[in-house]
């Protein structure tokens, strides 16, 4: 047990990467499949924070900053979809939204 | 050394387990209250790795404004609060195995390019900095090299927000 390792860091991302790919399949609340839409951006800035101590430079951390305004910014929007849905259709079941099918 | 490799296991079992439990909890509020704990546990993972300014802004932005946000959509789409049976769908199975095939072909690449021992992390993940900080680092970077990408950030927020505003407010 000495330094930390990089794979520590990135195979931890990996694992809530796949967490989050599985609630966005799984899930059938519009909210649930959001917040599994979180843990996604959450894995990949552990990845960038992680790179970016590796090589010792300050972008990593940057990027970061920007997937949390960007991931802000989309959680707004994202729920004001999730109400205007609820608004039309008083469900917010993902699978009774299949008006596009063929 | 030891004692980071400890905080690192701790928060990751933490994190690994209330991920879990967002992705798999019947009841739509715990679900919202095991995302704090994931954030949280995350922001102590930045500040692992010296990004301390990232740790407060996970802290501030995720936990102090997105998770309300989702308390927020949560109660106003009248979801059931307790336990609901019908958030999982059932075909769950597939998507399981979707994301254990995604993990084992993550997790062989990532083994096998990044060997253990080969890419240990520098012992002071601290820059050599401005005042010894990160933080000051970041926003010498953040208003020098990467001055337009920021003001890009702003005006997507101002235009996020203007959007939501439009498309939430009943007319």
């Amino acid at each position: 047990m000495d330094n930390l390792l990089l794979n520590q860091f990135l195979l931890l991302g990996a694992v809530l990467f796949c967490l989050g790919v599985y609630g966005v399949l799984a899930r059938r609340n519009a909210v649930l499949v959001l917040m599994s839409i979180e843990l996604i951006l959450n894995a990949v800035n552990i990845n960038l924070v992680a790179f970016g101590a590796l090589w010792g430079s300050i972008s990593g951390a940057i990027f970061a900053l920007f997937v949390i305004a960007v991931a802000a910014a989309e959680v707004g929007v994202g729920l004001a979809i999730v109400l205007l849905i609820y608004r039309n259709r008083r469900s917010v079941d993902l699978d009774d939204m299949a008006e596009m099918k063929g | 050394m030891v004692a980071q490799n400890i905080f690192f296991y701790v928060f990751a079992a933490a994190i690994v387990f209330s991920a879990f439990r967002v992705v798999t909890s019947n009841n739509v509020v715990h679900a919202a209250l095991y995302l704090v704990a994931v954030l949280a546990s995350v922001a102590a993972q930045y500040i692992l790795l010296a990004a301390e300014f990232v740790a407060a802004t996970q802290v501030l932005v995720y936990i102090g404004a997105i998770v309300v946000l989702f308390l927020f959509g949560i109660m106003l789409t009248r979801a059931k609060i307790g336990r609901d049976q019908d958030l999982t769908h059932k075909n769950w199975a597939t998507g399981a195995a979707t994301a254990l095939l995604l993990f084992g072909v993550m997790a062989y690449a990532l083994i096998d390019q990044y060997h253990w021992k080969q890419t240990p992390l520098p012992a002071d993940t601290r820059l050599i900095a401005v005042n010894g900080s990160n933080t000051a680092t970041v926003s010498d970077a953040v208003f020098s090299t990467y001055l337009v990408p920021f003001e890009v950030v702003s005006v997507l927020l101002l235009a996020a927000l203007v959007g939501a505003i439009v498309l939430a407010r009943k007319d």
